[in-house]
Parts: structure tokens; C-alpha cells; sequence
């Protein structure tokens, strides 16, 4: 256990090094606590007004019960305040999840931000922290099969077929767990691994004997793994995901950190969110784009947070690591970081600087591991 | 970058101690015995985990590796940065990393001196680290320049009582 953001945090579990843990994920299935998430909820009749005024998402695009990655963003720089999943149960009630590092950070701002709300054109919205929920991913190619395994050994059997349940999409499932005691669980196919997978939110007093029948399941023949954060974290950069903090601060703009596909085209025409102005700019213009997040290929040893970037010719610093690892998937090293706009290219040879030696890399496409996403 | 010591007490630590017990391997190097004289192979080892061997009355060269306990702790080595040969090191300086797929983990040197020679096998064979930390994943060798400099250092026992701690 390693603390982190006044949580303790499995990162490692005795029984695996991270990469076989990682790999595990891969072929089989892992199961995550990411209880230390935020969920909350958003309710009211200007509950979508809202999140369009800190968010540059287009959440009528939103189908109930649709996700999408967003960003709530600094109202002057544009910078990102934190990335968030949003889902949409209806207009006037959104799940919205946000990460645990950003928690008090978060809350101060969407309490300032629903004070500067105008409530009387846009109606009123409420925000409230589901403080007392659990949270597990499950994640990997038998992730499905565990998990509705998980639901037809219940009384809930018949109730919900995951093949219905697409990519981006939730739904709540009543489970009878005996003694009158029904659990609501919220299942959210998506996750952190680029692996077909489900986020459920299960309630404290429940998540311990719900987590535990899927892991019971998960076991007939040797399919699952509890997997420590330590994978989550290797896992997410092969999918060419994003780690708040370390990819994306409030320093970047959504357009440098290549998350241009999460803004709405209307939202941009109408530019009534939170940093619009540099956002919308950037949106229209490449050329004001100083800098752009990019994935590399490193040869040798593996780049980490930090690490310079230099062009190979001059040896001039053109950019920096963010995060990298040697992907157990691909058995070579791979990072991801920004460099100056005209070095973003995929293919383009760059110098990566690891302890004062600059070493072969070049600009990659990312995901580095294609995506497995159960879509329609 | 981070010392192996860091690395170790940053990683899930509570999985480690529950799952590993403390044994210290002592490096099965040779130990010869010279006529008229009892004096052996000093093993000694740092706070940062390294282990070095050295037979003073033989030659003034020491071999140098991470022990089990660090290797275990750290993970499987994917990649050991090896330094140049001929390169001169104070006692305390990174002269080598170890990387796993979670972190990298300088190697410290144990003592002062000069990299006289280094273990290729890893350079192809990284898991050896893992396999045989203390005997076929040594890491170099070092032309010591003030063997005093081990004085300063832990027995096995002193180690053994210091990662328990």
C-alpha cells in the first residue's frame, strides 16, 4: 500500500511483479479498487447548463446513459482543472467521475463556478460528492464473460445482458443480496486500460461481498487477478491515455494534449464555457498550437516523467517526457510527452535525454496497443 | 531517477514484507585462504542495497551487485544501465540503473574507484538481476581506490537487521 492523495493505495499486489500483472490484464481479466475516485452527481434543470459552462463537451450529443472523457477547464488560460468522465442519465442528472489527486481542488471549483452560475436564466443546479461508494474496474478480454457470470449467479439473473451494454454506455442493475439487502449497482462498460472492461460503483457496505463473488468467479479457472495501480499505470499509457498531473495540468490546453475529438463544434461556435477564447482559437488554428502531446518509441533505456526531449541535430530542447515505461505488451520503451509543434509528426527522430544521454527515439502513433472497446 | 532505496520504500511495501522474508544471501564468491593467512572475501553491503566482494589480499579489484532483497523489491528488471569502462566513481555516485516496467533505480557505488569491467550478460539478459542477484547478475567490477572505504560499510548481519527494520 502507498499513499496518495490521503488514500492508500494498492499499487502492487504480492503475488505479481507489474509486468506479469499487466500482461495478465492482456489475456485474461484484472479487477482494480479505484474506489479512491470521485464520483459525484449533478442534479437540477440547469444541471446541463452547467457543465457546458465549465466544459467544452457537447453533452447533448449524449444518448441516456452515454459517457464521455471531459475536461473542466481554467476560465482564463483554458488550461485543464482536471479530466473527468461524464455521464449523462438524463438532461437534468449527470454521474460525473473526477480523479482523487484533484479532490479538494474539484470541489472549490465547481462550488465557485455554480456561484458564478446565473441560476435564474439557466435554472437550478445541485452538486453533491457520493462519498460513500466503492469503486472496482474490471478490465480485460474476460471481463464480459466474468461479469455477467457475476450477474446470472444472482437473483438478478436474466436482468441484464452485457452484449446489450455498449462501449460509453451505463446502466444500474438491482442485485438481492438476501436479508432484504438489494445493492444498485451503476455498470459502466469503458476504463483506463484500452481493454474491454466495466467500472461499478458499489455502495461501502456492499462493495466488500460484491467484489468478492466476482473475484470467486473470476477464479474458476484461473481468469482474474486483483491488479495493483502499478499495471493501471502501464496499462493506460500503452491505451495512449492521459494521467492527470503528469500528461495534463493546468498548464495545457485540451487542443495541446490531443484531446481535440472530446470538444463539441457547437460548443465552440457558441464559446460560452470556461476558456473558451484560448480553446476556441487553438480549436480553429494549428498554428497556435505551440506544442502538441505526442507518444515515443526510446531505444534502450526507458524515458520517465521529466525527461528532456532534444532535436537531434542541434540538441536543442524541443519538448519533455511525461510519462513512460517499457510496455510489457510491446517489449520496447515507450513514452509520451509534448514536443514543439513541427516535431508531432509520427515517424519524426527525436534525442530523448536519460540520465545525460541522449538516446535514439522517434514520434509514435498513439494508442500504442490498439483499443479492444465492445462497440455497436 | 531515484536511489534503489527509494525505490524500495516507495513500493507497495506492506506486499513486500508480508510476502518476502528477509534472508540475506551472502554472494557465493570464491573465498580462498591463503597458507599462514585467514583471511577471507569481506562482503559488505549499503543502505542502498548493493552488495561488494572483495579479497583485499588478492587484488585491489571488488565485484559489485544489488542484493536478493533489493532485486525482489524492485520487480523484473527490464533494462541495467551499465557504465563505461574506465570511468572513475567517488563512493555514493550513480554509476548504473536498474529499470523495471514501474520505476528506475540508480546503483550506487559502494566505494571509490575505477569501472574495470562490466557484466555484459545483463546488457542482454536483464532478468538476471532478478534470477541471481548475488551471484551471475553481479554488476561490475571496481579497481578499489581506498579499501578503508568498506570499513564503513554493513556486515550481513547489520543488513539483514537494517532491511527488518
Amino acid at each position: 500500500m502507498v499513499p496518495f492523495a490521503g488514500y492508500s493505495m494498492p499499487v502492487l499486489y504480492s503475488d505479481q511483479g507489474v509486468g506479469d500483472s499487466h500482461k495478465f490484464v492482456r489475456e485474461k481479466a484484472g479487477l482494480f479498487d479505484v474506489s479512491h475516485m470521485v464520483q459525484h452527481r449533478l442534479t437540477g434543470p440547469g444541471a446541463l447548463a452547467f457543465l457546458h459552462s465549465v466544459t467544452p463537451s457537447d453533452l447533448l450529443k449524449l444518448s441516456p446513459g452515454q459517457s464521455t472523457l471531459s475536461v473542466l477547464l481554467h476560465p482564463v488560460t483554458g488550461g485543464i482543472v482536471d479530466d473527468l468522465i461524464i455521464t449523462l442519465e438524463n438532461p437534468d442528472n449527470f454521474y460525473v467521475v473526477t480523479n482523487a489527486a484533484c479532490k479538494e481542488k474539484d470541489i472549490e471549483y465547481i462550488r465557485t463556478n455554480i456561484a458564478k452560475f446565473d441560476e435564474s436564466s439557466n435554472g437550478k443546479v445541485t452538486h453533491e460528492v457520493l462519498g460513500n461508494h466503492g469503486l472496482i474496474a474490471l478490465q480485460g478480454p474476460l471481463a464480459n464473460v466474468i461479469l455477467q457470470e457475476y450477474i446470472d449467479s444472482t437473483p438478478a439473473r436474466g436482468k441484464l445482458d452485457l452484449k446489450t451494454l455498449y462501449f460509453g454506455f451505463a446502466t444500474y442493475l438491482d442485485i438481492p443480496l438476501g436479508l432484504g439487502n438489494v445493492e444498485t449497482l451503476h455498470i459502466a462498460r469503458g476504463g483506463y486500460t484500452g481493454e474491454d472492461g466495466f467500472e461499478i460503483a458499489i455502495s461501502a457496505k456492499n462493495a466488500e461481498a460484491v467484489t468478492q463473488a466476482i473475484l470467486d468467479i473470476g477464479a474458476r479457472g484461473d481468469r482474474i487477478k486483483l491488479t495493483g495501480l502499478g499495471a493501471r499505470d502501464s496499462l493506460r499509457l500503452e491505451a495512449g491515455m492521459c494521467l492527470y498531473g503528469h500528461d495534463i495540468d493546468d498548464t495545457t490546453t485540451p487542443i495541446e494534449a490531443g484531446l481535440k475529438w472530446l470538444i463539441g463544434k457547437q460548443r465552440i461556435m457558441s464559446s460560452n464555457f470556461n476558456g473558451a477564447e484560448i480553446v476556441a482559437r487553438q480549436y480553429g488554428d494549428w498554428k497556435l498550437v505551440e506544442r502538441r502531446r505526442v507518444g515515443f518509441f526510446v531505444d534502450g533505456a526507458p524515458a520517465r516523467e521529466g525527461a528532456e526531449v532534444v532535436d537531434k541535430g542541434t540538441d536543442t530542447v524541443i519538448g519533455k517526457i511525461t510519462s513512460g515505461c517499457p510496455s510489457p505488451t510491446l517489449g520496447r520503451n515507450i513514452a509520451m510527452g509534448y514536443v514543439k509543434s513541427g516535431f508531432h509528426k509520427a515517424g519524426t527522430p527525436v534525442g530523448v535525454k536519460v540520465r545525460g544521454k541522449v538516446r535514439d527515439g522517434v514520434v509514435a502513433k498513439m494508442p500504442f496497443v490498439e483499443a479492444k472497446y465492445y462497440k455497436n | 531517477m531515484t536511489s534503489i532505496a527509494r525505490s524500495v520504500s516507495f513500493r507497495a511495501f506492506s506486499a513486500i514484507r508480508s510476502s518476502y522474508r528477509v534472508t540475506v544471501q551472502m554472494p557465493r564468491l570464491d573465498r580462498r585462504t591463503f597458507s599462514g593467512s585467514t583471511r577471507v572475501s569481506v562482503i559488505k553491503f549499503t543502505k542502498d542495497h548493493e552488495w561488494i566482494q572483495h579479497d583485499p589480499s588478492v587484488s585491489d579489484i571488488a565485484t559489485v551487485g544489488i542484493t536478493a532483497y533489493a532485486a525482489h523489491a524492485l520487480g523484473d528488471a527490464v533494462f541495467v544501465e551499465l557504465p563505461n569502462l574506465d570511468t572513475e566513481v567517488a563512493a555514493g555516485d550513480p554509476f548504473g540503473a536498474v529499470e523495471s516496467v514501474k520505476s528506475a533505480s540508480d546503483i550506487m557505488s559502494p566505494v571509490s574507484g575505477i569501472v574495470v569491467e562490466t557484466n555484459q550478460k545483463l546488457a542482454d539478459k536483464p532478468s538476471l538481476i532478478n534470477k541471481s542477484p548475488e551471484k551471475d547478475g553481479w554488476i561490475l567490477k571496481i579497481k578499489v581506490s581506498d579499501a578503508s572505504e568498506l570499513d564503513g560499510l554493513m556486515e550481513a548481519s547489520e543488513y539483514e537487521a537494517y532491511v527488518k527494520k
